[in-house]
């Protein structure tokens, strides 16, 4: 598989990864039996995310969209953090090969999830 | 970096002596073996005893045997050359290679009936389960030797024995058996039987076909007359005799190449199993191909393994090379009735005859670290 520089390094020295013992968030996406699953977990405070972990089952692909997701979301308002495609994912690795943008590509939408789980709990505040 | 080559099963690099012995049949003996000038007699000469040689390592007759492009080439003939009329029934297992069972969907588009037998959880055919699907119907049974991902090895003989007393030919892939189990087509009731040479330290895109004397099989390809009018082009000497050199030198070193290849292979198994939980070895414990060790690593996934290998200079491949493109579970260990999680979790080694213990030594130092990274990162982990 080709990958580029920027994914194989994210592979490698995959960032924030783990889980946050009582997350504010937290949401997955995507299936094992598939062969790529990412759960990711975020602390808010005033609107804005301070604290982002994921864990991924899958390829180098998956495991570095999922590194690179809480290198874009961290620091963000909610809002802004919605607004992260998977495209932007994606060009933020230098881009992904094909077979790769759809099946591998799960980071953004845990994201989403993780998101949408803080903002169920929150729904009065 | 150190480079360490376990994927034999995908392909091989071609021996030294091979190469010698072709070297000569690319220049100064480049004549057509149809010519009837001396140049012409020169490669009929070198093809008649490569043919000889092919024969004589399965225990088959010169005639019996029809050199092709490979094992893709010899499985298509095998079967579309037994069903000229696209009727009648065919009989096969789960867990073949594509070129059989793309060849027998086709089939089936053009109006054959196909059964695919199951497998048992190590990836056995059941020969009791080739007997009650035969029907009145039945043209051909097509059951490999040893399965490329997993390396189980079929119980052929006795396949090709229900086989003979119902008279239905019977067709073997040894594709990845061929040097490294014993192999005689007589005893074991064998009809045809598909080689390849890349897969044995020969060059890429030759192979053959052997075909029982008095088997009528209907060509694919059309024209000369060559290949005793079974498959017609101008004949691939130079292919022709690097393959024939390569099987020569697999039944010379037999003995010792499996010799070693257990060792390694015992070797990297235990080695695992002593160095890391929650692996299993996917396929038969005992009757596997003494180069292949398949093993599931549970919670993690198999191309991030395989590029954290890859990074160490150790070459390896998830389930099959040519699926690896597709990002599809292997239809092998699904078959195997492994789950599609553990099925991503599983990579396979084969290593060769130029391998080492040390290369052996050098992956088990690799292998933990690796596992227990990724498994860090993985949420199936502990769950
Ligand atoms: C069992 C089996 N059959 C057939 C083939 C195809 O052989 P070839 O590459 O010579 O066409 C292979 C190789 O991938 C194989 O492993």
């Amino acid at each position: 598989m080709e990958y580029s520089e920027k994914v194989m390094d994210h592979f490698l020295n995959p960032r924030n990864v783990g889980e946050i013992p009582d997350p504010d968030g937290s949401g997955e996406f995507g299936n094992p039996v598939c062969g790529d699953m990412t759960h990711v977990y975020i602390k808010v405070e005033d609107g804005r995310i301070t604290d982002i972990k994921f864990k991924t089952f899958g390829c180098g692909a998956a495991i570095a969209t999922g590194s690179m997701i809480t290198e874009l979301a961290v620091g963000k308002t909610l809002d802004e953090a919605l607004a992260i495609t998977r495209d932007d994912v994606a060009d933020a690795l230098d881009g992904l090969p094909p077979v790769k943008l759809h099946c591998s590509n799960l980071a953004a939408d845990a994201l989403y999830a993780a998101i949408r789980d803080y903002q169920a709990k929150n729904k009065d505040s | 970096m150190k480079r360490i080559y376990l994927d034999h099963a995908a392909t091989t690099a071609v021996d030294r002596e091979v190469m010698q012995a072709m070297v000569p049949y690319f220049t100064e003996r480049f004549g057509n073996a149809s010519s009837l000038h001396t140049f012409g007699q020169d490669a009929n000469r070198a093809l008649a005893s490569a043919r000889e040689g092919v024969a004589d390592a399965l225990g088959a007759d010169v005639e019996e045997i029809v050199f092709t492009s490979g094992g893709t080439e010899s499985d298509n003939l095998a079967l579309r050359g037994s069903l000229p009329g696209h009727k009648g029934h065919i009989i096969t297992s789960s867990i073949e290679h594509p070129a059989i069972l793309k060849t027998c969907r086709h089939l089936e588009r053009l109006g054959c009936d196909v059964t695919y037998l199951p497998v048992d959880a190590d990836g056995l055919v059941d020969p009791g389960d080739v007997e009650s699907a035969i029907t009145s119907e039945t043209r051909l049974i097509s059951v490999m030797h040893a399965n490329n991902e997993i390396g189980t090895i079929q119980p052929v003989s006795e396949i090709g024995a229900i086989a003979s007393d119902h008279g239905i030919p019977f067709h073997t892939d040894a594709v990845q058996s061929f040097g490294k189990t014993e192999i005689d087509v007589r005893k074991m009731n064998i009809d045809m039987l598909s080689l390849s040479s890349h897969k044995i330290y020969g060059p890429k895109g030759v192979g053959a076909l052997y075909i029982r004397k008095g088997l009528k099989i209907e060509p694919l390809v059309y024209g000369g007359g060559h290949e005793m009018g079974i498959r017609a082009g101008t004949e691939n000497v130079s292919g022709i005799v690097g393959f024939a050199k390569a099987v020569s030198l697999a039944c010379e070193r037999f003995e010792s190449d499996t010799a070693h290849l257990v060792k390694l292979r015992d070797m990297l198994i235990d080695g695992v199993f002593g160095s890391i939980d929650d692996v299993f070895l996917n396929g038969h414990p005992t009757k596997r191909l003494p180069n292949n060790a398949n093993m599931r690593f549970m919670f993690v996934e198999g191309e991030a393994m395989l590029m954290h290998l890859d990074i160490k200079g150790i070459a390896v491949s998830t389930g099959s090379a040519c699926s690896s493109a597709s990002l599809d579970p292997s239809h092998v260990l699904l078959a195997l009735g492994i789950s599609p999680e553990d099925v991503h979790g599983s990579i396979r080694f084969t290593h060769g005859r130029e391998n080492t213990e040390e290369e052996i030594k050098y992956v088990l130092d690799m292998l933990p670290a690796i596992i227990e990274k990724l498994r860090a990162i993985s949420p199936l982990t502990g769950k």
